[in-house]
């Protein structure tokens, strides 16, 4: 069963590093949220194949759309640096 | 018909997701004693939903759910969530012990009931918060 599930996890993970290493290195605000959302997901997914899928759903809910939205209504609120 | 920020696609978009994701909140808030969900996940889905309307159509087009109806809303849940765990002791439990409400039902049933009455307390609390916290990001974006 868990060596089944291994090449998901491997694959997921992968996609969550990368996810958030273009969170961290793209210059655009909101691509950058873009990304987290893509982020929250993907580890929703990867809880969901570990089985945890009362987490998946709150990750899925609160990171994936809430979250997005609240990060999306402060970056509208606060103005940009000089940079 | 009259689009303060939104577009005729995103308002037909809404319409079409809305029913559905209030129907799925309310699944996940109902069923949430035995399956994957529960109070806050429903809560957070029935608030995404309320945002969403909100995104589109604006405050107007948002059910007339005013800051002040949503902390309503928030007291409410906390009120029956305290209320629902303080009948516990009223009848000689503990406190939150649905076993020791005075139903004529089976004893699981009794659980259900209790829990589904706690997490629809949590679902309202969670749907006013977010609700809440996402009319103050606005809010103050108008004043600034």
């Amino acid at each position: 069963m868990t060596l089944s599930l291994e090449p998901l996890a491997v694959v997921f993970l992968t996609l969550m590093i990368a996810c958030a290493v273009a969170v961290l290195s793209v210059r655009d605000l909101l691509a950058a949220v873009v990304v987290f959302g893509t982020f929250s997901f993907f580890s929703a997914t990867y809880f969901a194949v570990l089985g945890a899928v009362d987490v998946a759903l709150t990750e899925a809910a609160v990171g994936g759309a809430i979250t997005a939205v609240f990060f999306v209504t402060a970056i509208f609120r606060t103005d940009r640096g000089a940079d | 018909m009259n689009f303060a920020f939104g577009s005729p696609a995103l308002d037909a978009a809404s319409r079409l997701m809305t029913p559905f994701i209030l129907m799925f909140g309310a699944y996940v808030v109902m069923h949430g004693h035995d399956s994957p969900g529960g109070g806050f996940q429903g809560g957070v889905i029935i608030a995404a939903c309320v945002i969403l309307v909100r995104l589109v159509r604006g405050r107007a087009g948002g059910w007339n759910l005013s800051p002040e109806t949503a902390l309503a809303l928030t007291c409410a849940g906390v009120g029956i969530f305290v209320g629902v765990g303080l009948l516990g002791p009223i009848f000689g439990g503990n406190f939150l012990d649905y076993a020791a409400l005075p139903l004529s039902l089976k004893a699981g049933e009794v659980r259900a009931v209790g829990s589904l009455a706690i997490e629809i307390g949590v679902a309202l609390t969670v749907t006013g918060v977010l609700t809440l916290v996402f009319d103050a990001l606005v809010e103050a974006r108008n004043d600034g």
